[in-house]
């Protein structure tokens, strides 16, 4: 906490205020974060069907569930979904990003524009993006296959429904949606460094290329920690493309952690295995962000 | 011209050659939506032919609203966004300032349990947040969408931030004057905090306005469903298909407040999400 001066005691303000003032906001985060994380943990330890008459009642069955899921082919699918939306959208999205930030951060006339471009997806909701790409990824006339088709390349029929393109069609969405969110931060980085350093370094004949990775890019370094944990976040709560898109499929091949969480909890209704689930998914975010803070107090340090 | 000048424009020249190339790409999506919905539904699709036709009509909006109650949709999102922005601004202030200005005992503790919701982001809870609603016996209301965002943590936290910045001096003075809590917190902490609100504000508007999956979850029927649930709905009608002008048409609907709102206010809205790394 501060280390500000302690407050000039109020006479007029009672001793129960403080709590008064904390409640609303108290209130919320314990239903709706402190409680359900304790819910999701006991109810994983019960098998309950909403489906089934016969086990609408919950049954204490250990860990069964977690031993169900880890042996389940369908769950280690989801893993490596998962693990490859996350190794791919992320770094790409960085690199990217960075990439933007530095075109965009000259003194050019119509950068402002372009800006904007980059940026703009940000603000869209992820299903009216979706929606749209849709298009570029149809067969025949979308826009992937017509460039290809230019390049003398006969593309793919369909990507959303082929096994080995459709979990690529939605992470090109997620990277085109995310860059431009992410190149803020490298832009407001590369703003506050000392202008010196770039000076220096094209006085020395450094090349723009060096210029950016030799010394803008370790200079960010903290920018780069904060982004990756915000994209890396952001991949795993952020599915609403999927749902548009392929519903997870085909036949499972572009679903991830939290659509598959929402299919076994609202298609197949199966409460307990949901709740396993949810458990997973609490206990992967933690370890993001205690590692976040781990990492960004040692760059303090 | 010596070569090194030379090179250097060279560089530059390729270097806008790139931004350009890239940033009309990225572009491109929104730009053919928009073209898009104002073409005939009759016209081919077939490559290029979008961009180059003559005919515009408005036709496709009129089809998209006849098809699904989007004047419902847009009701819903305005009181789920309008409960949510509200609902937030007094939460965070009061708790904000609470930190901020005040001691009490089991103040850090406090603290850092509110923390808590900034480590297990919404999206995970889903499941056990769905049974409360259930059990609240909200299932199916916009107070459904918006009750589990009535407090904020970041908010909280950005605005202690702001209120500990407010000069000691300016403080001190209100209290020798005999400003009560409210007067204090009125006059002397929030003026000079309105620009960390505003940022707050915006980004608080575009993340609810664009949410899918919790209201995906706890809405039914139309009397509850905000936009991006019935642009979904819709897309999945069969009478649509693949009919993009009317696809598209009903995309810009759903896009285009929060669109033109951020055309107009572009710079705090970038600095608000700069503001708002994590949500």
């Amino acid at each position: 906490m501060s280390a500000a001066a302690p407050p000039l005691s109020h006479r007029k303000a009672p001793k129960w205020l403080p709590y008064l003032l904390v409640s609303p906001t108290l209130v919320i985060v314990l239903v709706f974060t402190a409680w359900p994380t304790v819910q999701a943990v006991y109810m994983s330890f019960f098998r309950q069907y909403l489906n089934f008459a016969k086990f609408r009642t919950p049954t204490f069955i250990g860990l069964h569930n977690y031993r169900e899921l880890f042996t389940s082919p369908d769950f280690l699918q989801v893993l490596k979904n998962t693990a490859i939306y996350v190794a791919g959208t992320v770094p790409a999205s960085i690199v990217l990003a960075f990439l933007f930030a530095l075109l965009v951060n000259r003194a050019v006339k119509g950068i402002g524009l372009a800006r904007l471009g980059f940026f703009y997806p940000t603000i869209l909701p992820m299903v009216s993006a979706a929606t749209i790409w849709m298009f570029f990824f149809t067969p025949d006339y979308g826009l992937f296959n017509s460039l290809l088709e230019t390049l003398g390349y006969h593309g793919p029929e369909n990507w959303l429904g082929n096994p080995h393109l459709a979990l690529l069609a939605v992470m090109i969405v997620a990277i085109w949606k995310n860059a431009g969110y992410l190149m803020i931060f490298y832009l407001a980085g590369l703003q506050n460094l000392p202008e010196d350093v770039f000076e220096a370094a094209s006085l020395d004949g450094a090349s723009w290329w060096t210029q950016l990775w030799k010394i803008a890019f370790p200079l960010l370094r903290r920018t780069t920690l904060f982004v990756s944990t915000i994209a890396i976040i952001d991949a795993f709560q952020v599915v609403d493309h999927i749902f548009v898109m392929t519903q997870g499929g085909p036949s499972g091949a572009s679903t991830v952690l939290l659509y598959y969480l929402w299919q076994v909890r609202f298609e197949d209704q199966n409460v307990g295995l949901a709740s396993a689930l949810t458990v997973v998914l609490i206990v992967i975010m933690l370890a993001i962000t205690i590692t976040n803070f781990v990492l960004s107090e040692r760059e303090g340090a | 011209m010596n070569s090194a000048k030379l090179r250097k424009r060279l560089t530059a020249v390729s270097l806008n050659a790139l931004t350009a190339v890239l940033a009309a790409g990225w572009a491109t999506i929104i730009v053919w939506a928009v073209v898009v919905s104002f073409r005939p539904s009759s016209e081919p699709l077939g490559r290029g032919d979008v961009w180059f036709g003559h005919a515009l009509t408005f036709a496709n909006y009129l089809k998209a609203w006849s098809l699904a109650p989007f004047g419902i949709y847009y009701r819903n999102t305005i009181i789920i966004v309008g409960m949510i922005l509200i609902a937030q601004l007094m939460t965070i202030t009061l708790a904000g300032f609470a930190f901020a200005h005040q001691e009490f005992w089991g103040k850090k503790a406090i603290f850092f349990f509110i923390l808590l919701q900034l480590m297990i982001p919404a999206a995970a809870l889903l499941v056990p947040n769905f049974s409360t609603i259930r059990k609240l016996g909200l299932f199916d209301t916009t107070l459904a969408v918006a009750l589990p965002y009535f407090g904020s943590a970041f908010g909280t936290f950005l605005m202690r931030q702001a209120f500990l910045e407010v000069p000691r001096d300016l403080v001190d003075a209100g209290i020798m004057d005999g400003c009560s809590w409210w007067q204090l917190l009125w006059h002397i902490y929030l003026p000079p905090s309105v620009p960390t609100l505003v940022a707050f504000a915006l980004s608080s508007i575009s993340w609810h306005w664009n949410e899918f999956l919790w209201p995906l979850v706890v809405t039914l029927t139309e009397r509850s469903r905000p936009l991006t649930i019935g642009l979904v709905r819709f897309t999945q009608l069969g009478e649509i298909g693949a009919r993009w002008p009317l696809l598209a048409a009903a995309t810009i609907t759903v896009i285009a407040p929060l669109f033109l709102l951020f055309l107009i206010f572009q710079k705090q809205f970038i600095r608000s999400f700069l503001h708002s790394g994590l949500k």
